[in-house]
């Protein structure tokens, strides 16, 4: 490697591309040129260094560690004079330390620990010297010259590793089964069909680290016996699709992909399929459907993928975190890995906290860390000073847990008795004003939307529980929905064809089960304990704190409200549409919600 | 995205040239698909029949996967297409009152054009960019930490 004497990160964020991020790269580059300093200073593309919202395009440059926002190509000229002619700082672009954080991914905290997270953000994803530098394929170095293909295998499973895409089932039993597999065509396919709203782990991982990825997806081939592996990435992470291309033509040129791997007898490539915006694709055979080439619809197992998989050839289907922990599983060995965890779930986990969380962004956690930890300790507890009331975890399968859960251990195991699921990673977090009925609605209506409709519990049974959902919300519960929700949540749950369908009643089950005074509020009561459902509120001005000010009346979009200027306001119930403009714009507080 | 209307013999003579640069396996399909949906704007008849002479597969076969994915569009596009994100992290952080201002400014519901073939609005599946929502996505730009008052000059900045 060429040693140069500063390096410049440029965030090629989505947010931070659309704002000239790439033309700040070309200028800086041209101008480092003509001042004779490209030998010296060197740009490196990265991920999110600040928020781009408010700082981008914005840079680092190291060793100093200066960061520099809010810049265009417009300043470079100047920048280059000031800091890499001069040494000076140019302190009108510098960042106050504080605003340079990284809202999806900052600096590890003290609970955290990354195996998985390892190299984001930390090296140049779109040069694979960097990962190199790190440690990068010396593990498929040490597989493909010390270690037999059942070695791998023994390794994976001592480690315990298990599937990270939520189910859990061990990695190395499903190598195992796809080598055992009769038959001379084998392939290997990544799941990065990261569909879960909320769920950006695996974004990440294959934006900052691709080659993590493509490691172990070489690991696990030479552990099966294939030469051939997709990586299947939802259409909606263009970057990710883009970077991971780019990856693995740096790894066929340097002899890490294709024909004799390393001077091996070993050979492999593979090649990118993207979605195209269909959330069940994530699920295993549907996905594999999709690589054929037809509707991505799910199919009965067994027979399992390490059977028969993609073209009805035996497949290793696993996660891009999973594929991520392989490398150094394989490095620094299997003691090492099973250290860290519980008994039956070992390692680390990747989650993306999201919701009324103070710190949203992805961490990465050993099981066994208590939801509290993550939360309050990591997260940094409720926004806006506000009460807890709930932990969504698992994506739309998921289940709602409350406070009195907030102990158990994170893992596979604990999540599942609780009612909840580890699912991929997600986690949204909700404060005391979140209704528990508004969400298991909107959950069912995401669930509802992306069922592909092949089996009728799924198709017609999250039509039904929708409809039950919607009523109780609207202020049109009765007696009995509760004992329908839950024969229906139960019927689908057993008769579903897929994961989607048995996953879909569990936002219901968990709502109902930890959070049924809320539901009971909204049937007899016909009221919505956190003043979230419009039918089941309304509006009223207090006589006290109104100064009869007019603004509300002037910007109620139906002129339901009326009243004299410095005299009370009134809302007219019978033509206001709740939408709380009026709750909004008064600066007394005189407008209550009831 | 594509506005000029295609005539039949440059629709054939385009899923050709897509079709030889991607090849004729079942496999292909999709990747071909997402190609005609790229440059032509949608996948029209024509290029359904052209696909179908090409890779030897019943029109219906194309149909039925052309129609299953959100991505792939049968329908013409308006010149923008709006797309909000509905996912539970934008939800809770105000994507409802987004919608419906959105919905209110545009005057379309999700997966309607509007009149003038300006805006086509879809509601879509979780971006990823939760760290920012709710989010919206304008052909390929994102606007992120939207309140219900930017949509104006949001929507006012495309011609």
């Amino acid at each position: 490697m060429a040693f140069y004497r500063s390096t410049v990160l440029v965030s090629v964020d989505p947010v931070c591309v659309e704002k000239g991020a790439y033309e700040l790269i070309d200028t800086l580059n041209d101008e480092l040129i003509k001042q004779g300093l490209i030998d010296e200073v060197r740009i490196l593309e990265t991920t999110r260094l600040g928020d781009p919202q408010k700082l981008g395009p914005d840079i680092i440059v190291y060793p100093e560690g200066t960061h520099y926002t809010n810049l265009t190509y417009y300043d470079i000229p100047r920048l280059v004079e000031e800091h890499f002619i001069k040494g000076r700082i140019l302190k009108q672009y510098a960042a106050k330390m504080q605003d340079a954080i990284d809202e999806e991914l900052s600096a590890p905290k003290s609970k955290e620990v990354r195996v998985v997270l390892r190299n984001v953000g930390v090296i140049d994803p779109r040069n694979i010297e960097d990962y190199i530098a790190n440690d990068g394929y010396q593990a498929l170095g040490k597989v493909l010259t010390e270690m037999s293909p059942e070695d791998v295998i023994q390794e994976i499973l001592d480690a315990k590793l298990r599937g990270r895409g939520g189910a859990g089932f061990p990695t190395g039993l499903k190598w195992r089964f796809a080598r055992q597999a009769a038959g001379d065509i084998k392939y290997i396919i990544c799941n990065a069909d990261e569909g879960d709203p909320g769920a950006f782990m695996n974004r990440r991982v294959l934006e900052g680290d691709p080659h993590s990825v493509i490691e172990g997806m070489i690991i696990a081939a030479y552990a099966i016996g294939s030469r051939q592996g997709y990586i299947y990435c939802r259409a909606e992470y263009p970057i990710a699709v883009s970077t991971m291309n780019l990856a693995m033509k740096q790894a066929r040129a340097l002899g890490l992909l294709g024909k004799n791997i390393l001077g091996t007898d070993f050979s492999f490539d593979l090649e990118m399929r993207m979605g195209a915006g269909a959330f069940v694709c994530g699920e295993e055979t549907a996905l594999m459907a999709s690589i054929e080439g037809s509707r991505g619809e799910p199919r009965t197992r067994p027979p399992f993928p390490a059977q028969k998989g993609l073209w009805g050839k035996p497949t290793n289907i696993n996660n891009v975190e999973t594929y991520a922990n392989v490398p150094p599983i394989i490095l620094r060995g299997a003691e090492w890995y099973s250290s860290m965890g519980t008994e039956k779930s070992k390692g680390t986990k990747t989650f993306a906290l999201a919701g009324d969380v103070k710190h949203t962004g992805l961490i990465e956690v050993p099981f066994g860390i208590t939801l509290r930890e993550i939360i309050f300790d990591i997260g940094g507890g409720i926004k806006n000073d506000k009460k807890f009331k709930a932990v969504q975890t698992g994506g739309p399968m998921g289940g709602c847990l409350p406070e009195h859960l907030l102990d158990l251990p994170v893992d596979y195991e604990t999540l599942g008795q609780a009612g909840s699921i580890m699912g991929s990673g997600g986690m949204i977090v909700m404060d005391e004003g979140t209704c528990m009925v508004d969400i298991a609605r909107f959950f069912l209506e995401f669930i509802q939307d992306e069922s592909c409709g092949k089996c009728a519990p799924c198709r017609l049974g999250t039509h039904r529980l929708l409809e039950i959902l919607e009523g109780i919300c609207n202020g049109q519960g009765k007696e009995g929905d509760i004992e329908e929700l839950q024969d229906l949540c139960e019927q689908i749950r057993k008769n579903s064809l897929c994961g989607l369908g048995q996953g879909a009643p569990n936002p219901v089950i968990s709502t109902l089960e930890h959070f049924m005074d809320e539901y009971k509020a909204h049937i007899e009561e016909k009221r919505c304990p956190a003043k979230v459902c419009r039918n089941l509120i309304k509006y009223e001005i207090q006589d006290g704190p109104c100064t009869g000010c007019t603004v509300c009346a002037r910007n109620c979009p139906v002129s339901a409200i009326t009243g004299e200027r410095k005299q009370t306001h009134v809302i007219n119930q019978d033509i206001c549409i709740k939408c709380g403009i009026c709750y909004q714009v008064c600066q007394f507080e005189a407008i209550k919600v009831i | 995205m594509a506005e000029q209307k295609f005539a039949e013999n440059e629709v054939v003579e385009l899923v050709t040239k897509i079709v030889t640069s991607i090849g004729t396996t079942r496999g292909d399909l999709i990747p071909i698909l997402q190609k005609v949906t790229n440059e032509l704007g949608y996948i029209s008849q024509e290029a359904i029949q052209q696909i179908s002479v090409l890779l030897k597969l019943p029109t219906k076969e194309i149909t039925s996967v052309a129609t299953f994915y959100r991505m792939l569009s049968t329908k013409p596009h308006g010149r923008h297409i709006v797309q909000f994100c509905e996912s539970a992290p934008c939800h809770i952080a105000g994507g409802r009152e987004v919608l419906s201002a959105l919905k209110e400014a545009l005057q379309l519901e999700p997966g309607e054009t509007s009149a003038d073939n300006k805006w086509t609005f879809y509601t879509t599946s979780c971006l990823g960019i939760c760290g920012v929502g709710p989010v919206i996505l304008i052909d390929t730009e994102i606007h992120g930490n939207v309140t219900p008052d930017q949509i104006p000059s949001i929507l006012g900045r495309y011609e």
